[in-house]
C-alpha cells in the first residue's frame, strides 16, 4: 500500500499531528455555524413543540393510572393466564409511565433549550509546581516519622504486617468439613436393590427389557439423612442391551447380568446428570457439554470434553429377582478431583 | 436583626436565591453549582451506553431491594403451598418456594423479578459495549488508563453480580449451573476440592450454598460495584470527557452542552427512558420461569437450555475443549512420591485459560499501545475506528473469539435447528474459535483501510452526486460535489503514526526491546493511510480541470 504520509512527526516520535502546529496540516475552521431549529424561528412550531411535550407528560399519568388499575383490579386467581395480564399491565403502566417523563424531558430538551454548543478550556489534572510540593511534603513525612534510618523498626514492622492477616484468613476454616475420603466412596453397598428415581421403587430384572432405560437411586435413599448429598453422587442409569454387544474387560464379565448394565449417571466432565440415552446407537449423552460415551465401549468417550469413562457399578439379582448392587463403585464418581489419582 | 444582617451582606432577592441562600449558608453548596453548573458535556450517541450501565445498575438497586422483602435464602427443606397448582405439595428448598411466592402470590412480583433479571441482562451489556466505545476509540489513553482498569474490573464485578444472583432461586436450572461451578473448582490443583467443601460447606449441594451467595449478591458485590462506580465517575470529571475530533474540537478543550439544563435533561430524561424500556420488556417477555423447572435435584437435568450470555462464552469454552485428542489424554494422573494426583486439564483449560487471555490483554492494552507508539501524551481527542485500523482489528478479534465461544455454549441447539450433527458443529466451531478471530483482524483492518481511503477520495475530489454530465469533447463524467471546510476537517483531522524505527542508544548499540518496539510497530502501521494535506487539496483541485466543481464551491482553496 502507498504510503500517502506526507506529515512530518510532531510531539511524539511517531506520530504526525494535524491540525496542531504541522507544517502542512489544515487548520481548525472552528466550530460550524449555528443552525436555527424550526421552533427557534417559529412561534408556532414552538407552541406545538410544547404541547407535544405536555402530551407525553400526560401519558405518562395515564400509565401510572393503568398501573393502579392492574395493581388493584386485575385479580390473582390460580390461573396463570391471569398472573401474565396483570404482568402485562403493570409492565405497561411502568413503561408508558416512564417513557412519558423520559421522553418528554428529552424532547423538550432538544426542541426547547438552547442548542448552542458551548466551548470550556480543559486544565491540566495537576500542576507540576503541586507534584514537586507534594513530593516534599511525603519525603519530610517520612523523614519525620524515622522510617528510613531505623531499619529495625521497619523490618519488625514489615513482618508483623505480613503475619497480621494470616487468622483472618485462618478464621474461614470452620466454612466446611475438610474433605477426608466423602469423594471416594457414595450411598452404594454390597446387597443394595437397585430402585426407581424418584419413588424408590425395586426394579426386578425382568421390568428390564432390551431397549429400556431406567433412572436409578439405591434403596433406602430418599429417607437418607443427607439425601441431595449422597444423590448427588448416587444415581445410576441402568440399561439393557443385547449381552453379545457388551464388551466387558477383564475382571469385569460378572459386573452385569444378562445385558443389564448399571453406570453412574454423573459426567466425569464437570458433573451434570448424563440424562440422554440413544437406544439405536447405545450412546449415553450429557445435555450440558454433550460429552458422549459409548456403552459398548464400557461407556468410553468417544465425543466431547470428558475424559474418562463413566464409572460401572457391578450389580447382581437377589433371590427374588431385584436387581442389586454387588459393591459400591470401584473407584470415584463424577468429575476429576487433584486427590483422585 | 442587626446582628444576623451584619453577617449576611448577601440578600437574595427571588425564591431560588433564598433557598440557595439557606443552604450554602449552612453546608456550603454554591462552590459544586459553580463548578459543576455549567460544566460543559460533549454529546454523542456512542456516549449512551456508560449511561445505560450505570441506569439500569440504579433499576438493579431499586428492583432488588424489593425482592429481598420477600426472598428467603434458606435451603430448608419444605412442601409447596402456594398458588401455582402444578407444584403444589412437590419437596422443594424454601428459596425456590419463597421465588415461587414472589412470582405468584405477591402482586407485581413476577414484574419485579423480571425488571430485575433483565436489567441484569442490559447492565452487562451495557458494560460490555461501553466498554468496545472506549476501546475502539482509543478513549482509553493517558490519562484515562486507570479508569480502563477501574471499568474492566466493574465488568467482572458486573459478572459476579450476575451469576450470584442467577443462582440464587435454587431452581432445576441454576442448581446444575452451581454443579458445573463444583466441577470446575474441583479440577485446581491442590486446593480444588477443599475449596469446593469449604464453599458448598460440605458436599454439593449442601444447606450453605444460597445462604452464602445471597450474601456476595446483596451485600458485597453491589458495595463493591457502588464503589467503583465512584471512582470511575470521580475519575470522568476529573478528566473531563474525551470529544470527537472534528470543526471546533481541539485536544485542549470541551465542545458541548452545559450541564445545566441541557445535559442533564437529557441524562436526566433518558434515565427514564431506560427504566420505561426495561418495563416494556418486562412487561412482553418472560425470562427464566422457575416455575417450569422445577426445584433443583441432582439426577434430572433439562436439554437446551441456556445460561445468561454473560456466562455463556465460559461455558462454551467448556464445551470445545475436548477430553482427549486421538492418544492424547487431557486428564493427567501423575505420580508424585506420595502417590497418584490427578490435573483434569480438559476442565482447568478452558475455564481459566480464555477469560485469562482476554482480561489480561484487555487491562494491559493502554500500556501495550502507548508503548509500541512511544506516545506517552494526553489525549482528549478520540479516534473514529477506521483511523486507528490495527486497534480496530484486534477489538473485532476479541469480539469474535468472544461470541464464537458464546455460540458454542448454543452447539446443541445450532445443531437441531439447522438440522446438521453435533459433533460437526462442534469440530467447525473448534477451528473457528482460533481461526476466526484471525480472519476478523484482518477483515476489520481492511474495512478500516478502505474507508480511510474513501474519506481521502472524499476529501480531496468531493462527493459522488450520481449526477453524469457529458462534457463538450464527449466524455462522460460524474459530478462531484466538493464537502465544505467543516466536512472537510472531520475527514482529515487525525493522526497516522509511522512504522517506529529503532533508535540506537549512546554506544550505538540497539537495544532487543527498541527492536522488538520496532518490529510491533511495523505489525501495527505499515499499512497506513495518511490524512490529506492542504497541499494535496490544492494539487488535486488543479490537476483534475476536468472535473466539473458545482456551484457549491463557494470555497476558497487559497484561504488555506
Ligand atoms: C457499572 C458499570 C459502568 C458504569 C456505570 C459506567 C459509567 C460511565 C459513565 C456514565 C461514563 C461517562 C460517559 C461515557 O463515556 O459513557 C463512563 C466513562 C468511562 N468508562 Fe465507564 N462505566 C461502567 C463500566 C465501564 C467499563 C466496563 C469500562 C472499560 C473497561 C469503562 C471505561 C470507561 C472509561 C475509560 C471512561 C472514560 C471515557 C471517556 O472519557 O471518554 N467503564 N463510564
Ligand atoms: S458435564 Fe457432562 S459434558 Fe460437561
Amino acid at each position: 500500500m502507498a504510503d500517502n504520509s506526507h506529515g512530518s512527526p510532531d510531539t511524539s516520535v511517531t506520530v504526525a499531528t494535524p491540525g496542531q502546529g504541522g507544517v502542512d496540516t489544515f487548520t481548525n475552521p472552528g466550530l460550524p455555524p449555528h443552525r436555527p431549529r424550526l421552533a427557534d424561528t417559529d412561534p408556532r412550531a414552538e407552541k406545538r413543540a410544547e404541547r407535544q411535550v405536555a402530551l407525553l407528560f400526560f401519558i405518562s399519568v395515564l400509565g401510572t393510572l393503568l398501573f393502579f388499575f392492574a395493581y388493584f383490579f386485575i385479580p390473582l386467581n390460580d390461573t396463570i393466564e391471569q398472573l401474565r395480564l396483570q404482568n402485562l399491565a403493570l409492565g405497561l403502566g411502568t413503561a408508558f409511565a416512564m417513557l412519558g417523563i423520559g421522553v418528554g424531558i428529552v424532547h423538550w430538551a432538544k426542541t426547547l433549550m438552547p442548542d448552542h454548543e458551548l466551548t470550556e478550556e480543559r486544565h491540566a489534572v495537576t500542576d507540576e509546581k503541586d507534584r514537586a510540593e507534594a513530593e516534599q511534603i511525603v519525603g519530610t513525612i517520612l523523614d519525620e516519622s524515622g522510617i528510613k534510618r531505623r531499619p529495625l523498626i521497619r523490618n519488625t514492622l514489615i513482618g508483623a504486617a505480613l503475619l497480621a492477616p494470616l487468622p483472618a484468613i485462618a478464621i474461614f476454616r470452620d466454612l466446611g468439613p475438610l474433605p477426608g475420603d466423602a469423594l471416594k466412596h457414595t450411598f452404594w453397598d454390597a446387597g443394595m436393590r437397585l430402585t426407581r428415581d424418584p419413588s424408590g421403587t425395586p426394579i426386578k430384572a425382568s421390568d428390564v427389557t432390551v431397549g429400556s432405560a431406567f433412572h436409578v437411586i439405591p434403596e433406602g435413599l430418599n429417607e437418607a439423612e443427607n439425601k441431595l448429598e449422597e444423590k448427588a453422587k448416587a444415581v445410576v442409569l441402568l440399561m439393557r442391551l443385547d449381552p453379545e454387544s457388551l464388551n466387558p474387560s477383564e475382571g469385569r464379565e460378572d459386573w452385569g447380568y444378562d445385558g443389564i448394565v448399571a453406570y453412574s449417571k454423573i459426567c466425569t466432565h464437570v458433573g451434570c446428570p448424563v440424562a440422554l440415552y440413544e437406544q439405536q446407537t447405545h450412546h449415553l449423552l450429557c445435555p450440558c457439554h454433550q460429552s458422549t460415551f459409548d456403552l459398548e465401549q464400557e461407556c468410553k468417550v468417544i465425543f466431547g470434553p470428558a475424559a474418562r469413562p463413566l464409572p460401572q457399578l457391578p450389580i447382581d439379582v437377589d433371590d427374588e429377582g431385584y436387581l442389586i448392587a454387588r459393591s459400591d463403585f470401584q473407584e470415584p464418581v463424577g468429575p476429576s478431583f487433584w486427590e483422585r489419582g | 436583626m442587626s446582628s444576623s444582617t451584619a453577617i449576611n451582606a448577601y440578600q437574595p432577592k427571588t425564591r431560588v436565591g433564598r433557598v440557595t441562600n439557606f443552604v450554602d449558608s449552612r453546608v456550603g453548596g454554591s462552590g459544586m453549582v459553580k463548578e459543576f453548573g455549567r460544566k460543559i458535556f460533549p454529546d454523542h450517541w456512542t456516549f449512551m451506553f456508560g449511561e445505560v450501565a450505570l441506569y439500569t445498575f440504579v433499576i438493579l438497586l431499586i428492583s432488588g431491594t424489593f425482592l429481598t422483602f420477600f426472598f428467603d435464602p434458606s435451603m430448608a427443606e419444605t412442601h409447596y403451598d402456594g398458588s401455582y397448582l402444578p407444584l403444589r405439595g412437590v419437596e422443594m428448598s424454601v428459596a425456590y418456594a419463597s421465588s415461587l411466592d414472589i412470582s405468584f402470590d405477591v402482586r407485581g412480583g413476577l414484574f419485579m423479578r423480571q425488571v430485575h433479571h433483565w436489567s441484569a441482562l442490559l447492565f452487562v451489556a451495557a458494560n460490555a459495549v461501553h466498554m468496545l466505545r472506549v476501546f475502539f476509540t482509543g478513549a482509553f489513553r493517558r490519562p484515562r488508563e486507570l479508569n480502563w482498569v477501574v471499568g474492566t474490573t466493574l465488568l467482572i464485578m458486573g459478572l459476579a453480580a450476575g451469576f450470584t444472583g442467577y443462582s440464587l432461586p435454587d431452581d432445576l436450572l441454576s442448581g446444575n449451573g452451581l454443579r458445573i461451578i463444583d466441577g470446575v473448582v474441583k479440577s485446581i490443583p491442590v486446593v480444588g476440592t477443599y475449596i469446593s467443601f469449604f464453599l458448598f460447606g460440605g458436599e454439593f449441594p449442601g444447606t450453605a450454598i444460597i445462604g452464602r451467595l445471597y450474601v456476595l449478591h446483596i451485600l458485597l458485590i453491589p458495595a463493591v460495584i457502588l464503589l467503583l462506580i465512584g471512582m470511575h465517575l470521580f475519575m470522568v470529571v476529573i478528566h473531563k470527557h474525551t470529544q470527537y475530533p472534528g470543526p471546533g474540537r481541539t485536544n485542549t478543550n470541551v465542545v458541548g452542552y452545559p450541564v445545566g439544563p441541557v445535559y442533564a435533561a437529557k441524562a436526566g430524561g433518558f434515565f427514564f427512558i431506560v427504566f420505561g424500556i426495561v418495563a416494556a420488556i418486562s412487561a412482553a417477555f418472560t425470562i427464566n420461569p422457575i416455575w417450569n423447572y422445577g426445584p433443583y435435584d441432582p439426577s434430572p437435568v433439562s436439554a437446551g437450555t441456556q445460561p445468561d450470555w454473560y456466562i455463556g462464552w465460559v461455558d462454551g469454552a467448556l464445551r470445545l475443549m475436548p477430553g482427549t485428542v486421538g492418544n492424547w489424554d487431557f486428564e493427567w494422573n501423575i505420580p508424585f512420591p506420595w502417590g497418584v494426583n490427578t490435573l483434569s486439564l480438559n476442565v482447568l483449560f478452558p475455564a481459566l485459560v480464555p477469560a485469562g487471555i482476554v482480561f489480561t490483554l484487555m487491562l494491559a492494552w493502554p500500556w501495550i499501545e502507548s508503548w509500541v507508539t512511544k506516545d506517552k501524551r494526553e489525549h482528549h481527542l478520540l479516534d473514529r475506528p477506521r483511523n486507528a485500523p490495527t486497534r480496530t482489528g484486534v477489538g473485532v478479534a476479541g469480539v469474535v473469539f468472544y461470541c464464537v465461544m458464546w455460540a458454542a455454549a448454543s452447539s446443541d441447539l445450532i445443531a437441531t435447528h439447522f438440522l446438521v450433527s453435533l459433533n460437526d458443529v462442534t469440530y467447525w466451531l473448534r477451528i473457528l474459535v482460533v481461526v476466526g478471530p484471525i480472519i476478523g483482524f484482518m477483515i476489520a483492518r481492511r474495512v478500516a483501510l478502505a474507508l480511510q481511503r474513501k474519506d481521502r477520495e472524499i476529501a480531496l475530489h468531493g462527493r459522488e452526486t450520481g449526477r453524469i454530465v457529458r462534457l463538450p469533447h464527449g466524455e462522460f463524467i460524474e459530478v462531484h460535489e466538493p464537502v465544505d471546510e467543516y466536512k472537510r476537517y472531520q475527514l482529515v483531522s487525525f493522526e497516522s503514526p509511522q512504522v517506529y524505527a529503532p533508535v540506537a542508544d549512546a554506544n550505538g548499540h540497539v537495544s532487543r526491546s527498541e527492536k522488538l518496539r520496532s518490529r510491533a510497530s511495523r505489525f501495527f502501521f505499515e499499512d497506513r493511510v495518511a490524512p490529506v494535506t492542504p497541499s494535496e487539496l490544492t494539487a488535486a483541485h488543479s490537476g483534475h480541470h476536468g472535473e466539473i466543481a458545482g456551484a457549491q464551491d463557494r470555497e476558497s482553496i487559497a484561504s488555506h
